[in-house]
């Protein structure tokens, strides 16, 4: 599905991952943790085809294409996903709308007829319900006014309409109420399946007690420093990161 | 989108120049003009030039009664010591009024069905998109096509004769209504007003005339669509619009026009005349002929555009959607004489490459309890200048005026500049006057998002542009916001790389 290796990106000359190695395979949920600035998020943009960074070395492949060269509306076209930490507005631009076009983009590129207006909200009602979401916000402008757990719940949506084969999501749980987490936790739980991956970027443990990772990864300084099951989460919870850190240090 | 700045201003002139995000948004501007191409219908030119002698022979050509030669004639008279306004923030290089040629027909007579239209003609407006034909009997449209200075189909004409509704080319009103002519033409833009109004009326060619009769709502848009074709030769459109008492007319002009590489003066005039209880609604989408991405070419558009509230409750209500010209200078503007009348201005500019535009309005309060509307949205891109003016005067009769003012500016790239003119006179004490105005750019985060969704960069600007503007969309008639939001994606393409 996806294949890291050694991955080096700088931004504006300043290196921000330093050697980057990570495998998922299809069915697989990879949490990833790691204090703040570490390049969590510089690789989630890397992956979807931000601008902004430069890949000095290493290589990604998804579902064996080579995922650096290809345009970022061809990569989402190609299943992949990115629910973002910091979701943007589009003022005046109709939330369903924008959906509608996305998931059309999406089904001509696979050769899918696109859906008129009337399968497409059908589809979107019932994908609503998943992350219980107020049919109200469907009628905004994308994001626009949202609360911060709105756009987070909004992202979710749009995941579950668009389906994706590889989804990264980038501190979703980050300002979410209990409900809601768990809400968002049960849609990433139904969209699960042997064919699709997830990459769950998060800070805290208590939503992989909701999402079960397979796989557990520590990112500090621009590289995994450590790899575990999902007990790794709960150690680091308990201890932080600094005995990771020194353990790092002693090895280099 | 960043960048939110909230003033209120009297008269400020602001030059944003963007300097970040450089990387993504660079002006990539090579979309050619898609609209481009020249009708190759044979045309009747007299010499360059103009004078007296011109202005009679226009008149003569038309077979125009007395009063309106004469009209003409005191109209050139009048230009002869005008001197051309410099105030706008415009730059181009001087029109050289000697060497244009102001009349052009078609050869042929006009014909009386569109069996006898230009076969020539009809594909051209087949490559627009707008089958005539299929015009007629689809959304219950009534085309007035003017091809360079001569009206060449009407259709409809005998169900909108059966109201009492007058729909045709203002020369053909001229002949056969000319006591209404008489009684309105010049009463809201007199051509002594302004150097280019006062030139079109001298040597004004056709346009359209519409008069609906007291208490008829008209039953379908009325539509123009105009083009400019031959080289050399100035436009000089007038129209006329008058809704009697208690009567409502929705009137919509468009234009696209052929590539070419010379300089084309257009000079319009449009008089609108609302009397009691009347409601006018005016909607233009502009798209002719901008020039190359180097700025070479492309039509210079000087346009006069009033509306007069004349009667007590009447309302006159302007939508433009402006994405073509070298140059546009254009202020549609609202004289609200009777009391508790109301005008409304919506405007998109969007302006590309080297285009330069400076419009805007004026909303005149004279009577009481008279309110003004104005939603103004300038987009810039490529290296364009895009300019708000407008003015907001309260008379000291006007009691109980009131004005909003939404004057936004959105910036493309890093090299296009966003300027707001906003003039306030205001002479009566109980007057609620409130402007607004903010800048934003499309950011590359936006962008980006939408990529992040399937979507393409085009695509993408074409939604965040069209959702910036869509207040303004809102108010042109359905099939007309389909056309000006395509517009937009096409104006803008390759704008962001
Ligand atoms: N455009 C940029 N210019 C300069 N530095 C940048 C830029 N983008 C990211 N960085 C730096 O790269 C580092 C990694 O940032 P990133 O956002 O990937 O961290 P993160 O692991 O997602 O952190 P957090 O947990 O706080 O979300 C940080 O030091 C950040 O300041
Ligand atoms: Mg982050």
């Amino acid at each position: 599905m996806l294949s890291i290796k050694n991955l080096q990106v700088s931004v504006e000359g300043k290196p921000i991952l330093k050697g980057l190695n990570l495998e998922v395979n299809p069915g697989e949920i990879h949490a990833i943790m790691g204090p703040n600035g570490s390049g969590k998020s510089t690789l989630a943009h890397v992956l979807s085809g931000r601008e902004g960074y430069s890949v000095d070395a290493g290589s990604a492949q998804y579902k064996g294409l080579d995922l650096l060269e290809m345009a970022p509306e061809i990569r989402a076209r190609e299943g992949m996903f990115l629910a973002f930490q910091y979701p943007i507005e589009i003022p005046g631009v109709n939330n369903t709308s924008f959906l509608k076009k996305a998931l059309n983009e999406i089904r001509k590129h696979r050769g899918e007829e696109e859906l008129d207006a009337i399968d497409f909200l059908s589809l979107i009602k019932k994908q609503m319900k998943l992350v219980e979401m107020k049919e109200e916000l469907l009628k905004r402008p994308v994001n626009q006014g949202f609360s911060g757990g709105e756009k987070k719940r909004n992202e979710i949506l749009q995941m579950a309409v668009l389906n994706p084969t590889l989804a990264i999501l980038d501190e979703t749980d980050s300002g979410l109420d209990i409900d809601a987490l768990r809400i968002v936790a049960g849609g990433v739980n139904k969209l699960r399946s042997p064919n699709n991956s997830f990459v769950v970027i998060t800070h805290y443990q208590r939503l992989l007690d909701y999402i079960v990772p397979d796989f557990v990864h520590v990112l500090s300084n621009g590289q995994i420093i450590k790899s575990g099951t999902k007990e790794l989460a709960l150690e680091l919870e308990e201890r932080g990161y600094d005995w990771l850190l020194e353990e790092a240090e002693s090895k280099a | 989108m960043i960048d939110k700045t909230n003033k209120t201003a009297s008269n400020n002139d602001e030059n944003i120049a963007m300097s970040d995000e450089q990387q993504t948004i660079q002006n990539i501007t090579d979309q050619d003009y898609k609209y481009g191409f020249v009708t190759d219908i044979e045309m009747e030119e007299f010499p360059k030039g103009l004078d007296e002698n011109i202005v009679r022979m226009i008149s003569a050509k038309k077979n125009e009664p007395e009063f309106m030669t004469e009209w003409r004639l005191k109209a050139y008279r009048h230009w002869r010591k005008q001197k051309e306004p410099k105030w706008p923030k415009l730059e181009y290089s001087e029109v050289d009024y000697e060497n244009l040629y102001y009349y052009a027909a078609p050869k042929k007579d006009g014909p009386k069905s569109l069996d006898e239209v230009d076969p020539e003609l009809l594909k051209t407006f087949d490559k627009l998109g707008v089958p005539l034909e299929e015009r007629e009997l689809l959304a219950g449209v009534a085309v007035d096509a003017v091809i360079d200075s001569v009206s060449v189909a009407t259709t409809f004409k005998g169900k909108l004769g059966e109201l009492g509704i007058i729909f045709c080319p203002i020369s053909e009103a001229i002949r056969e209504h000319p006591e209404l002519v008489k009684k309105y033409l010049g009463t809201v833009v007199p051509y002594t007003d302004n150097f280019y109004a006062t030139l079109n009326s001298a040597v004004f060619s056709d346009g359209s005339f519409v008069y609906i009769p007291p208490g008829v709502r008209c039953p379908m848009e009325l539509s123009s669509y105009f083009r400019i074709n031959a080289s050399k030769t100035g436009q000089f459109e007038r129209t006329l619009i008058v809704a009697d008492k208690g009567s409502y007319v929705s009137y919509l002009e468009g234009c696209t026009a052929p590539m070419r590489d010379e300089n084309q003066l257009h000079a319009a005039v449009v008089e609108l005349i609302a009397l009691d209880d009347a409601e006018i609604k005016y909607s233009t989408v502009q798209n002719w002929y901008a020039g190359n991405k180097e700025g070479v070419g492309g039509i210079f558009n000087f346009v006069t555009k009033r509306g007069l509230c004349g009667g007590k409750n009447s309302k006159i209500s302007w939508t433009q959607v402006e994405t073509g010209s070298a140059i546009t200078w254009k202020y549609p503007s609202c004289i609200l004489k009777g009391d508790n009348s109301v005008g409304e201005f919506y405007s998109v500019a969007l302006t590309n490459n080297y285009q330069q535009a400076d419009t805007g309005t004026k909303m005149i309060h004279q009577g009481r309890n008279t309110r003004s509307l104005i939603i103004s949205k300038g987009i810039s891109a490529g290296k364009s200048n895009n300019a708000y003016r407008g003015l907001v005067k309260v008379n000291s009769k006007a009691e109980n005026a009131r004005n909003y003012s939404q004057c936004d500016s959105l910036l493309i790239g890093d090299q296009s500049g966003a300027h707001t003119y906003p003039y306030l006179e205001v002479e009566n004490p109980t007057a609620q006057v409130e402007h607004e105005a903010t800048t934003s750019k499309v950011s590359e985060d936006q962008i980006f998002y939408l990529n992040q969704r399937g979507i393409s960069t085009e695509d993408a600007v074409g939604m965040i542009v069209s959702g910036y503007a869509r207040e303004v969309f809102q108010q042109l008639p359905m099939e007309f916001a389909v056309e000006a939001q395509a517009l937009m994606s096409v104006s803008l393409e390759g704008s962001v790389g």
